[in-house]
């Protein structure tokens, strides 16, 4: 899907760590308002590019238009400051720290105490498990609740961009559902989200529009219905 | 006769406590073993004694010189550490850096300003004393502890109640998670390394004023003695490391009043050692917790 006024336009981006090229010559658009997912068997560089996006790693090649502007080899902190906001693998929350602070540290940009607050009220309405956890050490939630708020986290920045990657891996099925439900209220609010999953599935039937990666590079695009009933899909990603 | 004792330890221990305060923080927060911690302490107590020298009241000699110290800092871990943070690389490098770094400023600052033991020149401190019942504490006491009290209030609450402090926290715990917060983590280091050297550099002249003896390697056995009270105190923590300094001041003075001077430098180490034996993570150390 190659669209004019994408929010996001990748184009011809090339990462990897060391010598070796995780990512090579990847064309990818996220529209405003949609939900695009990136789905892959473990190892094709789904996180990776996540990465090279919110600029954990550098781009070797190619362009990263956020805005018709260029943030590719910008420092992660100027991306931040840019709009987008990246809930990464393994929740990466700060543990030693309260929930409470968790969610300062997401609105480490905010503009104002007044606007914190609101935002702050937005998300533990969204997630309300969180509001009764506020003074506790965050490394001490359970796995659902620290992803919960890692989403929580990110969503603090007001992002106009939010990257989710593998937000339901290693959870309780009910936190899973949870999760899905929490993105598909994003969805219907209108957010942009680019959704890296490894549960095919469930991302499919939310997303606008899907990648598949296969070592470093799409294989297949499409709307993610149309890809859930394509009978290669479903044997490669979809347990057959 | 043992509250005297006490009393002078804690005033000697404050001055440790600020040490180990600027040495955890630069070790929680920026996650390098940095030797050259101890420098800034000489740097500290040199440019104090060059400001008393030159006509400077305390007042204005002890800020002066701790600021300083202060831009030092940054400028060494500019030179020696950002390539190696950039490279990620293990350790045991930036241990052998800033060993090197440091071996050789201390060589260079005896080569400038002799190695002979200095004083602050007469006069600098008032030489009243008061008295506390039987005790008596001098006017230079209540300087060191009353600087290490404020000093030491001002970081906790800087840590614990301004952006800054906890955008400091967060990168001792995750500089990638930092950064995609919005966190300028170059800049926050810069602001650390100030503040440690700074800390540093005060503790310093504090002990300076105590001892009243300055010397270029006064820096090095006090890196080790700081290095040990952190480590007691749980690394990365600050109210272990206060509470780990007071301890370790008030050891020694009492070592040195009931059992032999000659046995002050060890009790420190001594404590450690047994403390690591019962207790891995330090006196007040959380059992598997990393950093601040």
């Amino acid at each position: 899907m190659s669209m004019n006024g994408a929010l996001l336009e990748v184009r011809g981006l090339e990462l990897g760590y060391g010598r070796s090229t995780v990512v090579e010559g990847l064309d990818l658009s996220v529209p405003e308002g949609a939900i695009v997912c990136l789905i892959g068997a473990n190892g094709a560089g789904k996180t990776t590019v996540l990465r090279g996006l919110s600029g954990l790693i550098r781009a070797r090649r190619g362009a990263v238009l956020f805005e018709r502007t260029d943030l590719a080899n910008k420092p992660a902190h100027r991306i931040a400051r840019a709009g987008i906001a990246h809930a990464p693998e393994g929740r990466q929350i700060f543990g030693e720290m309260t929930v409470s602070e968790n969610l300062a540290m997401g609105a480490y940009l905010s503009p104002s105490k007044a606007e914190t607050a609101r935002r702050r009220e937005g998300a533990l309405a969204r997630f309300p498990r969180l509001a009764e956890r506020m003074r506790q050490r965050a490394g001490l939630l359970s796995g659902g609740e620290q992803q919960m708020l890692a989403i929580a986290r990110a969503l603090m920045a007001d992002p106009k961009l939010l990257l989710l990657d593998e937000p339901s891996m290693g959870l309780a099925p009910l936190f899973v559902d949870e999760i899905f439900r929490a993105i598909a209220a994003l969805k219907a609010e209108g957010r942009t989200i680019l959704l890296v999953e490894q549960n095919a599935h469930a991302a499919l039937e939310l997303a606008d529009y899907a990648y598949v990666l296969e070592t470093g590079k799409v294989s297949i695009e499409g709307p993610g219905r149309e890809l859930l009933a394509r009978p290669e899909i479903a044997d490669a990603y979809l347990g057959g | 006769m043992l509250g005297q004792q006490i009393i002078n330890g804690l005033v000697a221990g404050s001055a440790y406590a600020l040490f180990a305060l600027g040495l955890t923080l630069m070790f929680g927060v920026l996650g390098v073993v940095n030797l050259t911690y101890g420098f800034y302490f000489a740097v500290g107590a040199y440019l104090a004694l060059l400001a008393a020298g030159a006509g400077a009241p305390i007042a204005l000699a002890l800020p002066l010189a701790a600021i300083l110290a202060g831009l030092v800092a940054v400028v060494l871990d500019f030179l020696l550490l950002t390539r190696l943070r950039r490279t990620r690389a293990p350790e045991l490098a930036s241990l052998m850096v800033t060993l090197g770094a440091t071996l050789f400023l201390y060589s260079a600052m005896s080569a400038l300003l002799g190695s002979e033991i200095r004083r602050f020149p007469a006069g600098l401190l008032d030489n009243g004393a008061f008295a506390l019942g039987a005790y008596r504490i001098s006017v230079g006491q209540i300087l060191i502890v009353g600087t290490a009290v404020l000093l030491s209030l001002g970081l906790v609450s800087l840590m614990g109640a301004t952006r800054t402090g906890l955008a400091m926290r967060a990168l001792a715990e995750n500089s990638d998670a930092s950064e995609l917060m919005g966190v300028d983590t170059q800049a926050i280091m810069r602001r650390v390394s100030f503040l440690s050297g700074a800390l540093g550099g005060a503790a310093g002249v504090l002990i300076g004023l105590e001892y009243n003896a300055i010397a270029p390697y006064m820096g090095e056995a006090m890196t080790l003695k700081g290095f040990a009270i952190i480590i007691l105190g749980g690394l990365g923590n600050i109210g272990g490391a206060l509470a780990a300094g007071l301890l370790v001041g008030v050891l020694e003075a009492l070592t040195a009043g009931y059992v032999s001077s000659v046995y002050k430098e060890a009790v420190g180490f001594l404590l450690l050692v047994l403390t690591l034996w019962v207790r891995p993570q330090g006196l007040f150390g959380r059992p598997g917790a990393r950093r601040a």
